[in-house]
């Protein structure tokens, strides 16, 4: 995956680029508005990382130019700034995630996979499938080798949102605010309870488990066959 | 000598510059016309008085020495003026012949007699036997006989100047005592504003020195003066709380942040130093990302209170069905709570609704949960209600509440007011995960939306209320940016 990181900070755009290289994706990095502008315009890049606060041109400004020119290029916009609507104004700029400093990396990346994943046209499939569990999002039905797993709504749409990831780490937050649509960080171990759970209808006995806590990190829904 | 001229000058001008003293003078001023003006009205109409009273007077000589003259003719008239001057008393009497030298009279005029035309005249005269340069002043009424003879009758008119005398220094007088005792008076009154001013001023002086638990003096006249020192002082005070609570503030950013930093630098050299399995070093560098994770959390929490202690919800306002918000919350906290022991009882109100921030009052309510599922195990087992944690939403007259109690052992009275400020943590919750920082986050929440957090006895345990204003839309949004 080719990514762009518009930073101004030498330091963190460099730990960032080479953090993403090492996860396995291609990171160029800009360390102004008008150059990552430039950058954004001409390469094709799937996902971009942009900082709210740059030199010559900010990166509202920047994602807003962007949009303009009809480049539908995520961008998870990054922020050190504390106000309640700084989220509300970067998503109303053309953001489509927002993620404020200090972050922990392994949210950033599973945030960047999880955008890269919404351009991908199979994220909109009716059915999900990790090694034999299967999820139907029309008939609101959850197999699992053929045998049916009762679900309650919301465990149906944790678990519809981890499988529409498969492969991907999926933080806490990531889930607090797709599947209850919340943003902040439970304290907590709110959301774990809500895995275990869900770990225990799916994962029973058979075909080993599939649902797989990241240290660190979140959770993942993984084929281990595979 | 020249110092204290030179420091008595600035007091000079000190004094003379105060607004106090441009009253006083403007009064004194006014107050200087008034006096000459009703002075002199007095003294004009004494003077017409006294003025027709003496016409009346010599009218009536006159009319007695006409009836003489009609009687015998100048001999008799001449006669009768001779006796009458002889008689003791204030009339002047003067008969001169045609050539105007004094044929018989107790006066004698210091003007030409032949000028004088008849009528009323007021000349200076002198007696007879008076030195020519003695004054005096008199009206006369001046008849020119058929002889060619004139004669002028009169009085002096030396009570008249005496009177106006008085009047004229009684004028002086006054205009000098009320310069004086009013310049006093300004002067006065106005050292003793300077002297509550420079009281104040010094004061302030000392305050902005650093001794800022100094107040400003308040005597007990209750003036304006007293006023304006009780509003200083009282801004003062909550000066004072916010700058206490900010020292505090940094004291309890600096523990609490330097605690997770510490161990992170010691579990880092600790791995560093032994040096063990890629596996053990593995171990030691998650716990250090779970370390910073800790971290980055007080950060966010920290941030999340200044923005809604500071923030502007006008772009962020919408209605909110309370049930659905509420009853979202629950079933994300159910099997946690289930799991803690602490079944989640919900009782919401249906059909309430709200303009808040939906992400913030969210968070705020989560707050509540989280602190419930930590504090609410019930104290000594098997005693009191069963352990439960309930989540209430309803109406209460003008306001809309929202509940979450718990069995725990709830907060001693005295320390409820204490638990919302940032980083405090009581000494019981110290052993539990926590910053201390998620009440505050709540009582700042509350605030934003025009509400408050209660905090009650739930006998056993701790409730805690939302108040927020219902139907109304919370506070208007520039009432927090006054800029």
């Amino acid at each position: 995956m080719k990514i762009l990181v518009v930073e101004d900070d030498a330091e963190a755009g460099r730990y960032l680029t080479r953090a993403l290289g090492e996860a396995g994706h291609v990171a160029d990095l800009a360390m102004d508005g008008e150059a990552g502008l430039e950058m954004a315009l001409a390469g094709s890049y799937d996902v971009l990382i942009v900082d709210r606060m740059l030199p010559k041109r900010d990166g509202l400004s920047l994602v807003m130019a962007l949009r303009a020119e009809k480049r539908t290029t995520p961008v998870l916009i990054l922020s050190a700034l504390g106000q309640v609507d700084d989220r509300v104004l970067g998503l109303r700029a053309g953001g489509d995630d927002y993620l404020t400093k200090p972050y922990a990396f392994t949210e950033c990346l599973a945030r960047v996979e999880a955008l890269a994943r919404r351009q991908n046209p199979q994220s909109a499939q009716l059915t999900y499938r990790v090694g034999d569990l299967e999820l139907d999002r029309l008939a609101h039905r959850v197999t699992r080798g053929g045998e049916e797993i009762l679900l309650q709504p919301r465990e149906f749409r944790l678990l519809e949102y981890l499988m529409r990831h498969a492969g991907q780490v999926v933080t806490r937050t990531m889930l607090l605010e797709n599947v209850w649509d919340y943003h902040f960080d439970p304290q907590t171990n709110v959301i774990d309870v809500h895995i275990s759970r869900l770990r225990g209808k799916i994962d029973r006995g058979q075909g080993g488990s599939l649902l797989h806590t990241v240290r660190g990190a979140g959770y993942m829904i993984r084929d281990n066959a595979r | 000598m020249p110092g204290r001229l030179a420091s008595f000058r600035t007091a000079l001008g000190q004094v003379i510059r105060t607004s106090a003293f441009k009253l006083s003078a403007a009064y004194l001023l006014i107050f200087i016309i008034f006096a000459v003006f009703v002075l002199g009205y007095l003294s004009w109409t004494s003077r017409r008085l006294l003025d027709d009273q003496i016409t009346a007077t010599i009218e009536t000589e006159i009319n007695a020495l006409a009836e003489q003259y009609r009687q015998g003719g100048e001999r008799r008239l001449i006669t009768a003026i001779e006796r009458r001057s002889r008689q003791s008393g204030s009339f002047i009497y003067l008969l001169v012949d045609r050539r105007g030298d004094s044929v018989t009279g107790n006066a004698l005029l210091r003007v030409p007699a032949l000028d004088q035309s008849p009528g009323w005249i007021e000349v200076n005269f002198g007696a007879p036997d008076e030195p020519a340069d003695v004054n005096r002043l008199a009206k006369l009424r001046v008849f020119l006989l058929p002889s060619g003879f004139r004669l002028f009758v009169g009085r002096d008119l030396e009570d008249r100047a005496r009177l106006q005398e008085v009047i004229r220094r009684a004028r002086r007088w006054t205009v000098l005592l009320v310069l004086v005792l009013g310049g006093f008076g300004a002067w006065f009154v106005t050292r003793r504003v300077l002297a509550r001013v420079d009281a104040i001023a010094a004061s302030s002086a000392r305050i902005m020195d650093g001794n800022l638990s100094e107040r400003l003096p308040v005597t007990n006249v209750d003036d304006e003066f007293d006023r304006l020192a009780l509003h200083l002082n009282q801004m003062l005070d909550r000066i004072g709380e916010l700058m206490a609570g900010l020292r505090e503030l940094s004291d309890n950013v600096a523990h609490d942040l330097r605690t997770p930093l510490t161990r992170l630098r010691n579990g880092a050299e600790e791995a560093l130093r032994k040096a063990g399995t890629l596996e053990e070093s593995r171990e030691a560098l998650l716990r250090a990302i779970d370390e910073s994770d800790q971290l980055i959390r007080i950060f966010d929490a920290l941030l999340m209170i200044a923005r809604a202690e500071t923030g502007n919800l006008a772009t962020s306002l919408q209605d909110i069905r309370l049930d659905d918000a509420l009853s979202g919350l629950a079933e994300l906290y159910e099997p946690l709570a289930e799991e803690a022991g602490l079944p989640l009882r919900v009782t919401i109100e249906p059909g309430l609704t709200l303009r808040a921030n939906r992400e913030l009052l969210g968070r705020a309510v989560a707050n509540l949960l989280d602190n419930a599922l930590k504090y609410g195990q019930p104290n000594a087992e098997g005693e009191g209600p069963a352990p439960e944690i309930r989540l209430a939403a309803r109406r209460s007259g003008e306001a809309i509440e929202i509940v979450v109690a718990d069995r725990g052992s709830g907060i001693p009275e005295a320390d409820r007011e204490r638990v919302t400020e940032r980083f405090v943590r009581l000494d019981r919750s110290r052993a539990k995960p926590g910053f201390g920082l998620g009440l505050s986050l709540v009582h700042a929440i509350a605030r934003l939306h025009g509400g408050v957090l209660r905090l009650e006895d739930n006998a056993p345990g701790l409730k805690a209320v939302i108040s927020l204003p219902a139907g109304l839309a919370p506070l208007p949004p520039d009432a927090h940016n006054p800029a």
